[in-house]
């Protein structure tokens, strides 16, 4: 996991929040996403205000508004969920535009999309200005059992390893005019799949081997402990106690 | 099945991830025992490979595609245990890179689809190879079941998960019918995909699958025409070998019983439930409460009323799945104990020569 090898969420930069250890990020979008799970739907102004903070952190971060958007793509499915809930929710009806929904999918809607789009707006931002290395660090630093942490980032230092091999595996069946066209051909995917699993458990092994014959005892040295000074600790506080103040803010009004 | 932030709410939320946390510390200590010290490194690599084969998509009809879960396959691959940490691994990953599935909902996530897929379709697969003739076709066989039942298993646990928590006010018989309906249709892909999978594994490496072992066939001769077993040529595994496996079974069988009844418990108390309120929806309420009484003893608890229905259902649902694991577990470490103790040597040589 060398410097070419930092994956496409991740946007290079030196601002204050790329400057911050990782747990403290982590913590802070964690607490964050749960005050704004906790607010009552009914404060709509509340969620503007956290989208607000968000921007103010995004600015902050110098991450551009077109990258955060494309990164919200990945809610699709929800919002076709989200769509169809008035449609399918009981409860009174009232009419909007000729068509008969019901209020309490529509509150249930809009309670899914709000809290959904900024719970999938922090955790971009976070992965923007986290490194991979400093996100499991991170993990570490906040007492995420040791051998979890050591899977994760085995996963993640040969995610691509194994992602190639299957791309492999599919340009050396495109190149025998083999396409994937329907179920008949799912036998040929399967074999490839079973294939992808040999390789990638005897890798694990040979890995095993090499790290056995470097010492390896079961626990990973820990080289780059990362520390938080209680300055850092207040600065990465500051969006999820801000939010606090305005879910504090939803109950009361 | 990825559940964004928002849908359950957060006590739900707060409890699947005492849960989640829970069996993520059991399955660590189990996969310690399964693997030992090469955990990290294998179930790494595999928890990559259920990530890259979640990006393979297997062409279902004119322009749709579906892809793996993979819970199934990597419980009867790699076992239960590791099975588990590598699909939470996934998820935990998925939720902090991808943004996929929120985190506050990473435990209802990881119960769902990493503890609850895993669980049953192992416990399901242990079970149908028991019974099942000892060959490699009833493996895949036994394969292809556990991976249909494990995918409606998830969607009715999210169902059981959505009628505590959940924060919107679809009907919970819209919302059974709906997840299990289109998650039997997913089941069964993932269960031909599944099925044919471990048994391409098979085909070439069979020690690697880890559902599979103890197939392995004796030796014959052929001595003046009649087949007769060769002599051992290493005489001492042999009988720790029986006598494990003899244990596994059985401690195998106990679990399965276990798991079975828990999950069945739920199955019938929360589905007669979803059927009544459908059927009260639909005007035929009258059929639905003869089905509910005459399924299960758990449903006489609230016949009367849906909401004490729905309650006891769950609550029998709970406590059978918490005996069931307290139970499970319990087993499972005294047995795997008393076996370290016994045959540590021979099991360190094993180890070494896989």
């Amino acid at each position: 996991m060398g410097a070419g090898h930092a994956h496409k969420l991740y946007r290079h930069g030196h601002s204050p929040v790329h400057g911050l250890p990782p747990h403290t990020k982590l913590a802070a979008v964690f607490a964050f996403v749960v005050v704004v799970v906790s607010t009552p739907r009914e404060a709509m102004w509340a969620f503007g205000l956290y989208a607000v903070l968000l921007g103010a952190v995004a600015y902050v971060a110098r991450v551009p508004a077109a990258f955060l958007l494309r990164r919200l793509l990945i809610e699709v499915p929800f919002v076709a969920f989200a769509v169809l809930m008035p449609f399918v929710a009981e409860g009174e009806r009232v009419d909007v535009l000729g068509l008969s929904l019901s209020v309490n999918g529509l509150w249930g809607a809009w309670n899914v999309l709000a809290k959904g789009t900024l719970g999938v707006a922090a955790s971009v931002l976070l992965a923007a200005t986290t490194e991979l290395r400093e996100l499991l660090l991170g993990l570490q630093r906040l007492k995420l059992p040791p051998l979890l942490v050591q899977i994760a980032s085995f996963m993640i230092r040969y995610g691509d390893v194994i992602t190639d091999e299957m791309r492999r595996m599919r340009i050396a069946r495109e190149s025998r005019g083999f396409e994937a066209k329907g179920v008949k051909h799912w036998g040929v995917l399967a074999k490839s799949a079973g294939a992808l699993f040999i390789r990638s458990y005897e890798r694990g092994e040979r890995v095993h081997l090499a790290m056995v014959s470097r010492g390896y005892a079961g626990s990973m040295p820990v080289i780059d402990e990362v520390t938080a000074s209680p300055a850092q600790w207040s600065y990465a506080l500051t969006l999820p106690c801000a939010a606090l103040l305005v879910c504090l803010l939803g109950w009361s009004l | 099945m990825h559940v964004p932030d928002g849908f359950i709410n957060a006590p739900t939320s707060a409890a699947t991830g005492v849960i989640a946390a829970g069996a993520v510390a059991v399955s660590l200590r189990g996969a310690r025992r399964e693997l030992d010290e090469r955990t990290a490194p294998l179930a790494g690599l595999v928890a990559a490979f259920i990530f890259a084969v979640q990006m393979l998509n297997f062409p279902v009809a004119a322009g749709t595609s579906g892809h793996l879960l993979g819970g199934a396959l990597a419980a009867i691959l790699v076992g239960p245990y590791t099975g588990v940490l590598c699909v939470s691994v996934v998820l935990l990953m998925q939720g902090i890179l991808f943004a996929d599935g929120g985190l506050t909902a990473l435990g209802v996530n990881i119960t769902n689809m990493a503890i609850v897929t895993t669980v049953v379709a192992y416990a399901l697969f242990r079970g149908l190879v028991k019974v099942l003739p000892r060959t490699r076709r009833s493996v895949t066989a036994a394969a292809f079941v556990a991976a249909l039942v494990s995918v409606p298993a998830a969607a009715l646990a999210f169902t059981l998960m959505y009628a505590i928590g959940g924060t919107t006010d679809v009907s919970l018989g819209k919302v059974a019918t709906a997840m299990v309906g289109v998650h039997v249709l997913i089941g069964i892909g993932e269960a031909v995909i599944t099925a044919l999978t471990v048994g391409a594994v098979i085909a070439v490496r069979p020690d690697l699958v880890y559902g599979a072992r103890g197939l392995t066939q004796r030796l014959k001769l052929r001595v003046n025409g009649e087949l007769v077993d060769a002599p051992d040529a290493r005489p001492e595994p042999a009988p720790v070998a029986a006598r494990t496996s003899h244990r596994k079974v059985w401690a195998a069988g106990l679990v399965t019983s276990l798991v079975l009844a828990g999950f069945v418990s739920f199955y019938a108390s929360a589905n007669p439930d979803g059927l009544e309120k459908v059927a009260t929806d639909h005007g035929i309420d009258k059929k639905a409460e003869e089905h509910s009484t005459a399924d299960s003893p758990l449903a006489d608890y609230g016949v009367k009323d849906v909401d004490d229905a729905r309650l006891s259902g769950g609550l029998a649902g709970v406590i059978g799945v918490g005996v069931t694991v307290v139970a499970g577990t319990g087993v499972f470490w005294v047995v795997r104990r008393r076996r370290t103790g016994d045959a540590s040597p021979s099991d360190t040589t094993s180890m070494t020569s896989v």
